[in-house]
């Protein structure tokens, strides 16, 4: 298997609903102690013209973000991924997930540490 | 050597997740710890999907602060003093007790209460049902969750419904049978709490993505109502002017279907203009039965009998007018004069005009009418209501509304519409609204004390639990018998569903004897004698059957003395019943399943299973095909085998057999006196993702993605208050006040003020006076007890006034 540096995450952050299962999920695979997780979710309330607002939840792998590599060699996903109840999250390889941004809006790929 | 951890494969409900969802995990166990629980990736309900207060479990089951043996009180209620006992010890001692207050009170001055049932429900029933009692209490004011929907559903449309999302389907949305919703109306319910009423949030996500528009009801910027086609930023309370509003513009506009109407409903049946009832065929012939309606034949221009009993008309060649207006001889040779349901109907709807309709609900003129055409002209759609439906007074004519235009529409148990729902292969544990089940009262003269039953309608016909502010009342005023001791299972009073909850501690000092069954020590097991462990849901075996699929519990582990709630009311049950039946938890799961064909042991070994085509409780459009009556005949399980427009039950009740709106009790509208002090619209209840009403507090990996009770208040509000965004402020009102952080947010609207509920202090001192400082930041403080719909159900929970200050 090759090195973290080709994988990353593609967040489709128009569907998630800010459950912050993702937090919890890893949270648990890695004994973390509460507040430190692999995932954190914020939530953005847009200010748009004409007084009207867009909500988003923008889910994002932190310092501690390992991409779940041990997980991946066993065949598994990551946690948060498996777990995710919007299905927002996709792990690959950052060439793959880049052709899957082209077709869909309101998506971001994130590259951890 | 290194062991594996062994994987189960079980369902998550009740007690650890707390929701009314039924998530397939599997829990990954070594020497009997749980390491790990995972999504069942085959399970078609979550397809591997999980929450994060079931991802937590491992933080939950194993606790430090869980009770783990038999507690006996000593000292003084409320002072925290307790000592541990065996689990005979504390049998014998509840037995000794309850049966002497059976003996000198009656069975009936027993109370059961639960909160919000999960696997509660058939297991508090039927420790209440062996001991005698019909007292078993949702302790909800007005039972304002989910049963005022069944029960107003059950009385028009005699089953319940909700949307569909293939989950009748092992395949879910790739079965070729379901069809996906162009357009679903999310009515009063925010996706963060995922799974209410045994539905899962995520589903409607699932939908949105496969191409399903949504129209959102709801005064908060939420997730939905950001996504929306229409957002209707409503009132709270108003939700009924809405509905019709919405019907207005349908009917007007020739947008509903007619063939559903004439052939479905009782749209034809003719009302008596004199008394503004439904004729009957015993009002034109004595001898006649007064189940039996009359319509007006188009064929021969005179009157016809709809038999309700055979579902035909006589003559059976009648062609029913839907709309007519006739002058008709009674028996007495009086001259009457009828109208159909339907035009009186229209009528009906004409009082909510759009402009009328904006003026109450503050949703402009225009987006009603968009809304009410984009949801007819989408086939097939649904609607999702969530529990503000039920927190409001008007809540029966509030669902006939609703009910009004899903039916109307055409969209009644179709393929992506909203679809008969019941219990998998018909197997009932206990009663609920509009079923009866295995486990029940011994004779139907036991139930005739149940509080509250001799006074509103539903509580005769459907609904089975005793109507909670009359039982709340009764307790202080004894008659007209006295209240001696409560049962309390799964129910934290004081800090999530009792509303007046100093009134509540009153009420539980007042009793001779209170037992409490739990997982945690809560501020209301204080006032406990004897306080029972309880177990989470990987610790008990267990059948569902809510919906479908039907599916099992299996325990995986145990942790101390802790026992499931069945086996320990299962136990006590026996003590109480000398005629008790069972003689094996397995031998009454059984039981239950009967009507399935399969046993409990062959469930544990497929955990879920679908019922088949053909099963009632097998979409879709069963009332063609004769699925939903116990006759076989085609229609719905109502007086007069359709849909009612008109309820005939209600009518018989002396309750308003149609639609409308009313103003609940405290809004600007109906008590601007009351607006004055309190300016701000109260409403309560946001969920949180990470908790589930008072529950999870005490669980750091969810606690520390919410840590403090919130209000959010809009920006210009809280400008006008001098409030900064975490500044600790009070919420307060004529009934009292309570403390919380500002969330300085414009996701609501500038005139309200949203108060998170369920809060409570696991860390803090349990004893009087703190109480886990339940009277700090309990937003129920500020609600009022006994404000129910006339038929007692519904409760102002969303809609109170308020006025705002920083601490």
């Amino acid at each position: 298997m090759e090195g973290k540096e080709i994988y990353g995450m593609l967040i489709d952050y128009e569907y998630c609903t800010g459950c912050h299962t993702c937090e919890v999920a890893c949270a648990q695979e890695y004994d973390w102690e509460e507040g430190i997780s692999g995932m954190k979710v914020m939530e953005i309330v847009e200010k748009l013209p004409n007084e009207e607002y867009y909500l988003v939840y923008l889910p994002f792998p932190t310092e501690v973000c390992s991409l779940c590599l041990g997980r991946i060699k066993k065949g598994q996903e990551p946690q948060c991924v498996k777990h995710c109840m919007a299905k927002c999250l996709e792990f690959g390889r950052l060439e793959d997930l880049m052709e899957k941004m082209k077709i869909k809006r309101r998506t971001v790929i994130f590259r951890p540490r | 050597m290194k062991t594996e951890a062994e994987s189960i494969r079980t369902t998550a409900w009740s007690a650890g997740p707390g929701c009314h969802g039924g998530c397939g995990v599997i829990a990954f166990v070594k020497d009997g710890k749980l390491v790990k629980i995972e999504g069942d990736p085959d399970h078609p309900w979550n397809q591997g999907r999980l929450c994060a207060r079931v991802l937590a479990m491992r933080q939950y089951v194993q606790h430090p602060k869980r009770i783990r043996r038999p507690l006996l009180r000593k000292g003084r209620r409320g002072e925290g003093e307790w000592e541990e006992i065996s689990w005979d010890t504390a049998y014998d001692l509840i037995e000794e007790r309850m049966k002497r207050i059976r003996e000198e009170f009656g069975p009936e001055s027993f109370i059961f209460a639960m909160g919000t049932g999960r696997d509660i429900g058939p297991w508090i029933s039927l420790l209440a049902y062996s001991y005698g009692s019909p007292n078993v209490m949702f302790a909800l004011s007005g039972n304002a969750c989910y049963s005022p929907r069944i029960a107003a559903l059950e009385t028009f449309q005699g089953d319940y419904c909700v949307f569909d999302a293939g989950q009748w389907f092992e395949k879910r949305y790739d079965d070729p049978r379901f069809v996906l919703p162009r357009c679903m109306i999310i009515w009063g319910y925010n996706i963060h709490s995922t799974c209410p009423d045994n539905l899962f949030g995520h589903w409607i996500v699932d939908m949105m993505k496969r191409g399903t528009k949504i129209i959102v009801v709801d005064p908060r910027l939420t997730w939905f109502s950001s996504r929306a086609e229409v957002w209707l930023r409503i009132r709270p309370g108003t939700d009924s002017a809405l509905a019709m509003g919405l019907l207005h513009v349908i009917v007007n506009e020739g947008l509903f279907d007619k063939d559903f109407l004439e052939k479905w409903t009782n749209g034809a049946l003719l009302i008596r203009k004199d008394k503004n009832v439904l004729l009957r065929e015993k009002d034109l012939n004595p001898y006649a039965s007064s189940q039996n309606f009359c319509v007006w034949d188009e064929r021969t221009k005179s009157v016809a009998i709809w038999d309700s009993e055979k579902l035909e008309f006589v003559p059976s060649n009648t062609v029913p007018s839907i709309s007519c207006r006739v002058h008709l001889r009674d028996i007495s040779g009086r001259e009457i004069e009828c109208e159909t349901v339907w035009d009186v109907f229209k009528r009906r709807i004409e009082e909510y005009d759009p402009h009328t309709v904006q003026k109450i609900t503050g949703v402009p003129e225009k987006e009603i009418v968009r809304a009410a055409r984009y949801y007819a002209k989408s086939k097939p759609a649904s609607i999702h209501w969530g529990v503000p439906i039920d927190m409001t007074p008007n809540v029966t004519p509030l669902c006939h509304a609703i009910a009004c235009l899903w039916a109307l529409t055409g969209n009644l148990d179709v393929p992506g519409g909203n679809v008969i729902a019941r219990f998998a292969f018909d197997a009932v544990a206990y009663a609920l609204p509009g079923s009866e089940g295995v486990i029940k009262l011994k004779s139907k003269e036991k139930d005739l004390t149940r509080i509250g039953r001799d006074k509103y309608g539903p509580f005769q016909k459907f609904i089975w639990r005793c109507q909670t502010d009359s039982a709340f009342e009764q307790i202080f005023t004894e008659k007209p018998y006295p209240i001696k001791g409560m049962w309390i299972q799964a129910c934290n009073l004081l800090a999530g569903i009792g509303m007046d909850p100093k009134k509540w501690r009153e009420a539980l000092l007042k009793l001779d004897f209170v037992v409490g069954v739990d997982l945690f020590m809560t501020p209301t097991l204080m006032y406990a004698d004897i306080v029972l462990p309880a177990a989470t849901f990987l610790e008990k075996e267990g059948i569902r059957s809510w919906w479908v699929p039907l599916q099992c519990m299996k325990r995986v582990m145990r942790i101390d003395d802790c026992k499931s709630d069945a086996e320990i009311n299962f136990e006590l049950a026996k003590r109480f019943d000398p005629e008790f039946k069972w003689n094996s938890l397995e031998e009454l799961f059984d039981d239950i399943l009967k009507p399935s064909g399969i046993r409990f042991s062959e469930l544990k070994e497929r955990v879920w299973v679908f019922p088949p085509e053909g099963h009632p409780s097998h979409p879709y459009l069963r009332y063609e095909k004769g699925l939903l009556r116990k006759d076989k005949k085609p229609g719905f399980q109502t007086p007069t085998g359709k849909f009612e427009l008109y309820s005939v039950l209600r009518e018989e009740w002396g309750y308003e057999p149609m639609p409308l709106h009313e103003e609940p009790p405290f809004t600007p509208l109906s008590r601007p006196d009351l607006a004055e002090e309190y300016p701000l619209i109260l409403s309560t209840g946001r969920r949180s993702p990470v908790y589930f009403h008072s529950e999870h507090r005490m669980i750091p990996y969810l606690r520390s993605i919410d840590p403090d009770p919130v209000v959010e208040i809009h920006p210009k509000t809280a400008q006008k208050y001098g409030i900064e965004d975490g500044a600790y402020v009070y919420v307060e009102n004529w009934m009292g006040k309570a403390k919380f952080r500002a969330r300085v947010t414009p996701v609501v609207p500038e005139w309200m003020v949203m108060a998170t509920h369920g809060w409570w202090f696991p860390e803090r001192d349990p004893k009087e006076p703190e109480l886990f400082g339940v009277w700090e930041s309990n937003i129920n403080l500020l609600i009022p007890m006994g404000q129910n719909g006339k038929d007692g159900l519904g409760a102002p929970i969303k809609h109170l006034l308020c006025k705002i200050y920083r601490a």
